[in-house]
């Protein structure tokens, strides 16, 4: 019972850190970006080259995982993107749609089609128990670097100066513009932080949500659940939201395993329809 | 011209529902294909049912603007449907099994529809995909009825009306289609030239504005989303039928994708941009899976992206000559001023 609240939560922080970026770009630009997936399998990838074939030690990877994720969404905001911003939502989905079609190709022709894994360090395998509770020590480690990372983002965003434009441009872009604030630049290294953030949520996941082409595709609707039902007005929504996904899916899957994915579906239908700004939304409407 | 009387434009909404010449020369040439293409029935098949696909589409997002990424679930649920009555001898005359497999995904489509009527466009997409991969789920899970992962196997057809079976070249299967789209292309063209079809572009362009000139606008959504949904679900229908199979892919979220496609490639909100959509679409994608088997949605990806980058509106504008040429033809220009000086 407890070893599968465990598991939900390092699956739904992992699921946090994969879908925060998204929740900033939807949040700052009002843009429905499908392809975050993309970034985070190009993050998985990174990890998965470097370590087999190279030898680079695992944390390594992980920063390696990184900030190529983050050069390569930095890349694309400022070559295609940037383009797609004021563009009705269908063509933000028609791009982004083919934009994964291209991303799954392409890593299906370089790196083959079937699934991959990270070979982990052998401390990292196996399972301790603590109080009758067995622990996974790869989870753990998930947990740790995961609630790490959110407590840093919400210090970022709450303490220094570049969190609070980030605030004022999500609030009100165009004010914010008006107030000197340098709106797509905010944006540009946003949209890169969080790509960088999908990578390493690549990176950490592939031993747990498995690795493949299909990868974006697979993911898509989890991280777009994570948002919508989280809102993204805020970073602790979005929290909120993977934590409780994570928890239901892991809980779901094992109490009732006939049903799948079919809890979490009904979920997200429910909560937008009941609350189409997210759960977690600030009463504001915008 | 600086009086616009009612009458005026009554005459202009009448003569634009006129039929275009060259929707005659469209039609023509389509029947014909029965006849000059005979080696080419199996592809003509799915560019029948994919055009009745994206008609269907394009008449809630070219007509009424409802962005929907989940299209394929009243498609899935159409063509489980109509295998399901065959496999079982439910009711085994196709077209009455294509009736009811339309209606019911009809039912479908009537409930949720209540669902895509709050919230924006993100919403809207997410609740589509929801819906579809609900469906999906759901038929993976009910492998009893649904045979699961492995698809429905094992359907046999009877003939159509009893008196045409559907043979191994597609002959009768594709005739079949093509009747069937042009049935219910008819019916669409009457809809979307009626008061009714007319109050849907008035949403689309203005929500507010529409229901201030006294437009219930939930009732109409509802009402183009069911119908939309029986459009859907016939088309689902019709591959199941002239597939004899119905598997989990026809729930795939690269269905409602590529349906986009192929109505952008075609244009939205005339009715023929799903139709021509489909046989480009069809045609681009035999070529390239002939080239590369196992990589073309990546050509098909980057089609994607080149459109939103040159813009929508730029690529459909590829047929303003042919549009142009074709208005010289045109004898509908005459009664319109006609029917503005009466």
């Amino acid at each position: 019972m407890l070893t599968i609240l465990f598991d939900g939560i390092a699956y739904g922080m992992l699921l946090f850190v994969l879908a925060c970026g998204l929740a900033v770009t939807l949040g700052l630009m009002n843009f429905v970006n499908l392809a975050h997936g993309a970034f985070a399998m190009a993050g998985g990838y990174v990890t998965v080259v470097t370590v087999n074939r190279y030898g680079v030690p695992f944390f390594a990877a992980l920063l390696l995982a990184f900030f190529v994720s983050a050069l390569l969404g930095l890349i694309m905001e400022r070559t295609l993107y940037r383009r797609v911003y004021g563009k009705p939502h269908l063509d933000q989905v028609l791009f982004t749609i083919g934009l994964v079609f291209m991303a799954v190709t392409m890593v299906d022709y370089v790196m083959g089609s079937s699934q991959v894994f990270v070979q982990l360090p052998a401390w990292l395998q196996g399972q301790d128990v603590f109080f009758g509770v067995g622990i996974g020590r790869y989870r753990l480690l998930i947990i740790v670097i995961c609630g790490l990372l959110t407590i840093a983002l919400q210090l970022i965003l709450s303490k220094t100066r570049f969190g609070s434009r980030l605030r004022a441009a999500v609030d009100d872009a165009r004010v914010a513009g008006g107030l000197g604030i340098n709106v797509n630049r905010v944006f540009a290294v946003t949209f890169a932080f969080g790509s960088g953030l999908a990578g390493l949520g690549g990176a950490l996941g592939a031993e747990i949500l498995g690795l493949d082409p299909i990868f974006p595709l697979k993911y898509m609707i989890y991280f777009l659940i994570v948002v919508t039902v989280g809102g993204t007005s805020s970073i602790t929504g979005p929290f909120l939201a993977s934590l409780l996904l994570g928890i239901g899916d892991v809980a779901g899957k094992y109490y009732v395993p006939t049903l799948g994915s079919f809890v979490i579906y009904t979920i997200m239908i429910v909560v937008l329809i009941w609350r189409p700004q997210g759960l977690f939304a600030r009463g504001t409407a915008r | 011209m600086n009086d616009i009387s009612p009458k005026l434009v009554a005459g202009r909404l009448v003569a634009r529902a006129h039929w275009h010449p060259l929707e005659f020369l469209f039609w023509a040439a389509a029947f014909a294909s029965i006849w000059l293409l005979p080696g080419k029935y199996l592809i003509l098949t799915e560019i029948a049912w994919l055009g009745l696909f994206a008609l269907s589409l394009d008449l809630i997002l070219g007509y009424a603007g409802i962005v929907s990424l989940g299209h394929a679930a009243f498609f899935g649920f159409g063509a489980y449907c109509a295998a399901l009555l065959a496999k079982h001898e439910i009711i085994n005359e196709p077209v009455l099994a294509l009736i009811v497999s339309g209606v019911a995904a009809m039912l479908l489509g009537f409930v949720t529809s209540f669902l895509v009527l709050r919230g924006s466009d993100l919403t809207r997409i997410m609740v589509t995909l929801g819906v579809a991969l609900l469906l999906r789920e759901l038929a993976n899970r009910m492998g009893w009825l649904t045979g699961g992962a492995d698809g429905l196997q094992g359907v046999e057809m009877k003939p159509i009306l009893g008196l045409w079976r559907f043979d191994m070249f597609g002959h009768n299967g594709y005739v079949y289609c093509l009747i069937v789209l042009f049935l219910l292309f008819l019916l669409a063209r009457r809809i979307v030239y009626s008061p009714f079809g007319l109050s849907l572009q008035a949403i689309k362009d203005n929500p507010l504005r529409a229901s201030a000139v006294g437009i219930n606008v939930n009732l109409r959504l509802v009402a183009i989303y069911t119908i939309a949904a029986g459009y859907a679900g016939i088309a689902g229908a019709l591959l199941a039928q002239t597939s004899a199979f119905a598997s989990l892919a026809v729930f795939d979220f690269e269905r409602s994708a590529d349906l986009l496609l192929v109505l952008i490639i075609g244009g939205t909100g005339y009715l023929y941009g799903g139709l021509i959509g489909a046989l480009i679409f069809k045609i681009l994608q035999d070529w390239l899976s002939h080239l590369t088997p196992q990589y073309w949605p990546f050509w098909i990806g980057l089609l994607l992206v080149v459109i939103v980058l040159v813009g929508r509106e730029r690529i459909g504008s590829w047929t303003l000559p042919f549009r142009t040429l074709a208005n010289r033809f045109d004898w509908r220009r005459k009664e319109s001023f006609g029917g503005g000086q009466a």
